[in-house]
């Protein structure tokens, strides 16, 4: 609960510093003009990478080890 | 004048011989003066100089210097004289003298003004290489060198493939870019692009990386960490520069690299995977060759080899005082070595690309040039490989060895020559990164960068902040037991394992077969010549060999396999056969 509320936090205040201030410079594609946008995709990108390193363990990825740290595969 | 033409390379050979002469105090104060003495003769090295021996075909251009080769060739120097320091307490003649060639034949690539000076050295580079994989010691690191070789000899062929190509195609032996023509890639250019992809560990030619480097001492994969990525980064800024494929495999390697360290268990491997990653962006800049791209690129290799080394120092400090290797087996290393754990968080903090650190005056380089080449896809995915690069480094690593909860067991003290080599690697990662045009003076073409801009500032540690949130929202799910993961390796390891079923098992069986009948066929052999008629019993019975043609078991009698009484003729018919001889004879005469 701690952690949604901080998170929210973070997140509007940087937002309202980015609409206060908007950027400038190297505006380039459309998401340079969101505001907070780094918070967001810093969050998001991280769970993404999570969740999807994750999913490529379960799925494909995960092998056993042996006593001795060989891999069964090994060849 | 001869030290401006003097090849820094020739340098380090001479401490790798003086190594093998001497022992102790002595051998230590060589090596640090030695590869000191290195990083001073890059230093004073003439823009422009060079320097050729004659050889048949044509002069072998052992040094060609210009502003790119002098940037890599520093930082190897300097790299190498910090990896010495570290390495300085031990007393492995091997690994440091293969150290120093490896160090010096990387530095033979950088001033090489040929293509077959560069072949040479790149494959010495491998020799040396997969000797410091051996040093390991261990069976894996033994099996991990193996493979090692194979992948590189792949990568070695495919290279002088290309060369040879190349040369019998354009005739110079001179070393240019292949991307400046207008004409369609060649096989010579995939040939070569193949052999350097594969020392830059582009997926999915990379697996020997995370497979090998991890295996190797911990002083040695300090040095393993250096040299082979960075000096095909080298050679493909030199020959690739604005080759598209570049653009994309970069990107690619990104990620791949975050994905696979965010599982990883083992801290080496771990890092492993983030060469992958970090080479990765300097891939990109290559790919999309414009001068703030080729100055990021260049600038990134000079960063990585600096705040790399030094994660793999801490990590291996670690290792060297508690035995530990994986990121599960405790975390009480911010008390135990707060030396050691502040080094490691200097270099996480580089990595990350963390404001007053040298990994932000880099890296931020080839995202604000993919922004200025307009590419959108690459600018937002290496965004989010900065993400992964800040979770597993900067956040996943330090939480479980240094902060995690410390499940006791002895700690080593850390030899005060490694601690004395993070400190300054670390000094370095933070003077480079206050002061970027330390570095940016030496970068190769003109393309003025400011880092420190105020929307850069915010952007980036917006994107820290929330990369922080994320990690602190699902730390909790990290915590799962070691397993092993599958990499690309798996298809060679497989294909290696049914070739050595199919051609070392096969011959073996073959032999064993061929074996078995030519000793039947020498028992054969052995009979006839002991009595032919034995041979020819299976045709029939013979009249002198009662029962020969009765099975055994229904014999009354004992069986006789030779009885030159019963089986040998009698005297009488060989003389028989003499007398009608002579008779013949005789008739023939008197005819």
């Amino acid at each position: 609960m701690r952690r949604g509320w901080l998170s929210g936090l973070v997140f509007v205040v940087s937002m309202g510093l980015d609409v206060l201030f908007p950027r400038q410079e190297h505006v380039v594609f459309w998401w340079h003009r969101v505001p907070a946008f780094a918070v967001l995709y810093g969050w998001l990108g991280c769970l993404a990478l999570l969740s999807g390193a994750q999913w490529l363990r379960r799925t494909w990825l995960e092998r056993d080890v042996d006593d001795d740290g060989e891999e069964s595969a090994c060849c | 004048m001869l030290l401006s033409t003097l090849h820094p390379a020739a340098v380090l050979l001479g401490m790798a011989l003086l190594a093998t002469l001497t022992r102790g105090v002595l051998r230590q104060i060589a090596l640090l003066v030695g590869t000191g003495a290195a990083v001073w003769v890059v230093l004073h090295l003439a823009p422009g100089a060079h320097a050729a021996v004659p050889f048949p075909l044509a002069p072998l251009r052992l040094l060609h210097v210009d502003a790119l080769s002098v940037v890599f060739a520093l930082i190897f120097s300097l790299s190498t004289a910090l990896n010495m320091l570290y390495a300085l307490h031990r007393d492995a003649t091997g690994e440091l003298v293969a150290s120093l060639v490896y160090a010096s034949a990387a530095l033979g690539v950088v001033f090489a003004g040929d293509w077959l000076t560069l072949f040479t050295c790149w494959e010495v580079m491998a020799i040396a290489s997969v000797w410091i994989i051996w040093c390991g010691g261990t069976a894996r690191a033994r099996a991990a060198g193996m493979r090692y070789v194979l992948v590189h000899m792949v990568g070695g062929a495919c290279l002088l493939c290309g060369i040879l190509l190349h040369l019998a195609q354009q005739g110079s032996v001179g070393l240019h870019a292949l991307t400046s023509g207008t004409a369609p890639a060649s096989a010579a250019f995939w040939l070569i692009l193949l052999g350097v992809g594969i020392n830059a560990a582009i997926p999915p030619l990379h697996a020997w990386l995370p497979d090998a480097y991890p295996e190797a001492s911990v002083t040695g994969s300090v040095f393993l960490s250096v040299f082979t990525t960075k000096t095909a980064v080298y050679v493909l800024i030199r020959l690739f520069p604005g080759a598209e494929v570049l653009v994309w495999a970069g990107t690619i390697m990104t990620l791949y690299g975050v994905l696979y360290a965010i599982l990883a268990d083992d801290a080496r491997r771990l890092l492993s995977y983030h060469i992958v990653s970090q080479v990765g962006y300097m891939v990109t800049g290559v790919g999309l060759g414009t001068d703030l791209a080729l100055n990021g690129a260049t600038a990134h290799a000079f960063c990585h080899i600096l705040y790399k080394a030094l994660l793999f120092m801490a990590v291996g400090a670690v290792i060297q005082a508690t035995g530990q290797r994986t990121l599960y087996d405790g975390g009480g290393g911010r008390r135990h070595l707060p030396l050691v754990c502040g080094a490691y968080l200097v270099a996480a903090c580089s990595i990350s690309g963390v404001p007053g650190f040298n990994g932000f005056i880099s890296k931020s380089m080839i995202v604000s040039a993919a922004l200025e080449a307009h590419r959108p896809v690459p600018e937002i995915l290496l965004t989010l490989a900065s993400v992964g690069t800040f979770f597993s480094v900067g956040l996943k690593l330090p939480m479980l060895l240094f902060f995690g909860p410390d499940r006791g067991g002895s700690v080593r003290p850390v030899p005060p020559n490694m601690g004395l080599a993070m400190l300054v690697s670390a000094g370095l990662c933070i003077g480079l990164g206050l002061f970027p045009h330390w570095l940016y003076d030496y970068l190769p073409f003109r393309a003025p960068y400011h880092p420190y801009t105020a929307e850069h500032l915010v952007s980036t540690l917006q994107l820290l902040l929330g990369t922080g949130l994320g990690f602190w929202c699902c730390y909790d799910g990290l915590r799962h037991a070691p397993r092993g993961l599958l990499d690309t390796d798996w298809f060679y390891r497989q294909l290696i394992a049914r070739l050595f079923a199919a051609l070392v098992v096969g011959a073996r069986q073959a032999g064993v077969h061929i074996e078995t009948c030519g000793l039947s066929a020498l028992r054969l052999l052995r009979q006839a010549v002991h009595h032919p008629m034995v041979v020819l019993r299976p045709f029939g019975r013979w009249p002198w060999s009662a029962g020969a043609s009765v099975p055994p078991a229904a014999r009354p009698w004992p069986e006789v396999v030779y009885d030159a009484d019963r089986l040998r003729r009698p005297v009488g018919v060989t003389i028989f056969w003499i007398l009608l001889f002579f008779v013949l004879v005789a008739l023939y005469g008197l005819t």
